[in-house]
């Protein structure tokens, strides 16, 4: 059964910006799905209209079977877990955590026991009489998590919920969060602009740009095929090699090189191919020479250029030096071809 | 490092002089009695009256109806002054609330119209004031002393630079708590405020304490009457019968800045400790 479902949804902000151009989304129960796009892509927005604080311009938003557009915040049955944890601070964790419970009314022994079980899951029992501001930022978040877990939503709604952490920490979050939701097995979205955090975090990623959905798929699927370039140079680092290419029976001329594409497309054409996907080898159809190395610890990334066309390889020798000349060979298997006018793939 | 130490509490020492000295002296003064001040002027050592002059101000009957004590005068001056502040505090804290979280016609004209009613302080439009108040009945009442007072465009602009400054997504936290526009008003906007309440609350408590043009007008009753109007009254009842009471109109001045100063003592510890503790 679907948890949420999101149809052909408009946001048209009063100063006249189209943020979201007709969105379609579902989240099935208990799935993680992930908005991943650039900076103003309308991702917050979308999620802000799911949590209702922004109107809903034309679409449905359906959350748990009924349609939500015209019903406030606290009655949706959302929890959403804020940028900035967005804790009350002059309430105690305990304060925090019970509010929303106390606002719906809630006996009080059932409050005491949902805090308790929240905190006991999250590992935040010794703060529960502390003030936010005397906690660290990896505990604030907790109890930013134990908030929303004590409303027991139909949703979970994240938006950049781990970016003010540092790189270590962040990672730590991000593992508990998915165990987390895992355990609890309620559905959740997960806003961020960072692929990597998308791909280790979701079931299914919705890829936005420029507020209209480019791809919807499991990680594997956005990364092994992604549905136009612009998922193809957002997916993945290093992006994606995209070269312009002319296509004619099985055969993609780049410059002077031939590669062999498993297409029966002809005509002009953009080819991608993973920079970890290329092969070297000395008995390769394709000469090239080292420009530059970027070492990235277990691997390194040479760049170099094929027909003329800037060109990356991923790597783990050590021998590779600027000027030195290599052979590749480009697995068909691998080869992705884009439509040159709309970017889609062929 | 001590030469500088040293120079600092120099400066501090003698700005405490002359900041004080005027204090001390009337202090001083006013332990003597009435005629020995007329005929030394004002002293610096002790005379023996000190206890007997401010058991005088404060509990012996005078004025013209012989009812009016030092102490009621005190407790009105203290009506007056937590009205005028307290008053105040509401008034403004609600409309900054209006105008920074509600979407209303022209709020931000409306905003701007109370902002310009500073350039019309209570001296310029006394008449009119005390018309209304006349007319409403309200003369020789606290209602009439403190209620056309606690408008404050200055109270109402600075809740408003703080309530913009509150995070929106702690209002859009709140929102999904389920707190309607009252229980955030009163849950959380206000607990946050505590800082800036403080700080208007000190600042507007002395003003209303040291009202005394308005009290002048709309008060004839004895019973009004504020302390810093009773140091005026002391010297001018006994005026031409008889020696004025000096000592007593001294202790009168110094008993009305007493509380004032006490409220921004222990305010100013909860104001600095609010600043130090940023919240939000
Ligand atoms: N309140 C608003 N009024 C007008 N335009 C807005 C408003 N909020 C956002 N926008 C615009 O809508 C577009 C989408 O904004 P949104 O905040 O959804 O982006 P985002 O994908 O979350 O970006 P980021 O990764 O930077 O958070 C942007 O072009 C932004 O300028
Ligand atoms: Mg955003």
């Amino acid at each position: 059964m679907k948890t949420l479902d999101i149809r052909n949804v408009v946001k048209r902000y009063p100063n006249g910006t189209l943020a979201v151009k007709g969105v379609n989304v579902a989240v099935e129960e208990g799935e993680l799905v992930v908005f991943v796009g650039p900076s103003g892509c309308g991702k917050s927005t979308l999620l802000r209209m799911i949590a209702g604080l922004e109107d809903v311009t034309e679409g449905e938003i359906e959350l748990a079977g009924r349609v939500v557009n015209d019903i406030e915040p606290a009655e949706r049955n959302i929890a959403m877990v804020f940028q900035n944890y967005a804790l009350y601070p002059h309430m105690t964790v305990r304060g925090n955590l019970s509010y929303g419970l106390r606002n719906r009314g809630l006996p009080k022994d059932e409050i005491a026991r949902k805090v308790a079980e929240a905190a006991r899951i999250l590992q935040i029992e010794e703060y529960l009489d502390r003030k936010p501001r005397q906690l660290s930022g990896g505990q604030r978040q907790r109890v930013a998590m134990g908030r929303a877990i004590v409303r027991d939503p139909a949703i979970f709604l994240f938006d950049e919920p781990l970016s003010n952490l540092d790189a270590k920490l962040r990672n730590q979050m991000r593992l508990e969060l998915k165990q987390l939701q895992r355990r609890l097995r309620t559905a959740a979205i997960y806003v961020t602009h960072d692929q990597v955090e998308a791909m280790t975090l979701a079931d299914r990623i919705v890829v936005l740009n420029a507020g209209e959905v480019e791809q919807i798929g499991t990680p594997e699927e956005v990364y092994e095929s992604p549905a136009s370039t612009f998922v193809a140079g957002f997916i993945g680092a290093p992006p994606m090699n995209l070269l312009e290419v002319v296509v004619e029976g099985g055969v993609a001329l780049v410059g002077g090189e031939r590669v062999a594409v498993a297409s029966r497309h002809a005509g002009p054409a953009i080819l991608g191919i993973r920079p970890e996907r290329v092969q070297i080898d000395p008995e390769g159809a394709h000469e090239m020479e080292v420009e530059a190395v970027e070492e990235l610890g277990a691997t390194r990334l040479v760049h170099a250029r094929l027909g003329n066309q800037p060109f990356t390889i991923t790597q783990d020798a050590r021998e590779a030096r600027p000027g030195d000349r290599f052979r590749v060979t480009i697995p068909p298997g691998e080869v992705s071809l884009f439509d040159r006018g709309t970017g889609r793939r062929i | 490092m001590y030469r500088d130490r040293l120079r600092d509490h120099l400066v501090l020492i003698v700005g405490v002089i002359v900041m004080m000295g005027p204090i001390l002296v009337a202090i001083t003064t006013s332990s003597y009695d009435r005629v020995y001040i007329h005929n030394h002027g004002m002293q610096i050592g002790w005379g023996g009256n000190f206890l007997e002059t401010y058991r005088n101000v404060l509990f012996y009957k005078g004025g013209f109806s012989g009812e009016v004590t030092g102490a009621l005068m005190a407790m009105n001056s203290a009506i007056l002054g937590i009205g005028f502040a307290v008053g105040k505090i509401v008034v403004s804290m609600l409309a900054a609330y209006a105008i920074v979280y509600f979407r209303f016609p022209l709020g931000t004209f409306f905003f701007w119209v109370i902002f310009s009613t500073l350039l019309l302080p209570l001296e310029v439009r006394i008449l009119p004031s005390y018309e209304v108040v006349q007319q409403m009945g309200l003369l020789n009442s606290y209602t009439g002393l403190i209620l056309p007072l606690i408008a404050s465009a200055t109270g109402t602009f600075y809740f408003r630079q703080f309530f913009r400054s509150v995070p929106d997504e702690l209002v859009e936290a709140a929102r999904i708590d389920g707190a309607g526009p009252f229980r955030f008003f009163i849950d959380i906007l206000v607990p946050l405020s505590k800082t800036m309440m403080a700080a208007i609350f000190i600042i507007m408590f002395v003003v209303g304490w040291n009202q005394y043009l308005w009290p002048i007008l709309i008060t004839t009753d004895e019973h009004y009457f504020t302390l810093v109007r009773g140091i005026k009254q002391v010297l001018q009842v006994y005026i031409g019968a008889d020696i004025p009471e000096y000592n007593e109109a001294l202790a009168m001045a110094i008993l009305a800045m007493l509380p004032p100063g006490l409220v921004i003592v222990v305010f100013q510890r909860m104001f600095i400790k609010g600043l130090v503790e940023t919240e939000k």
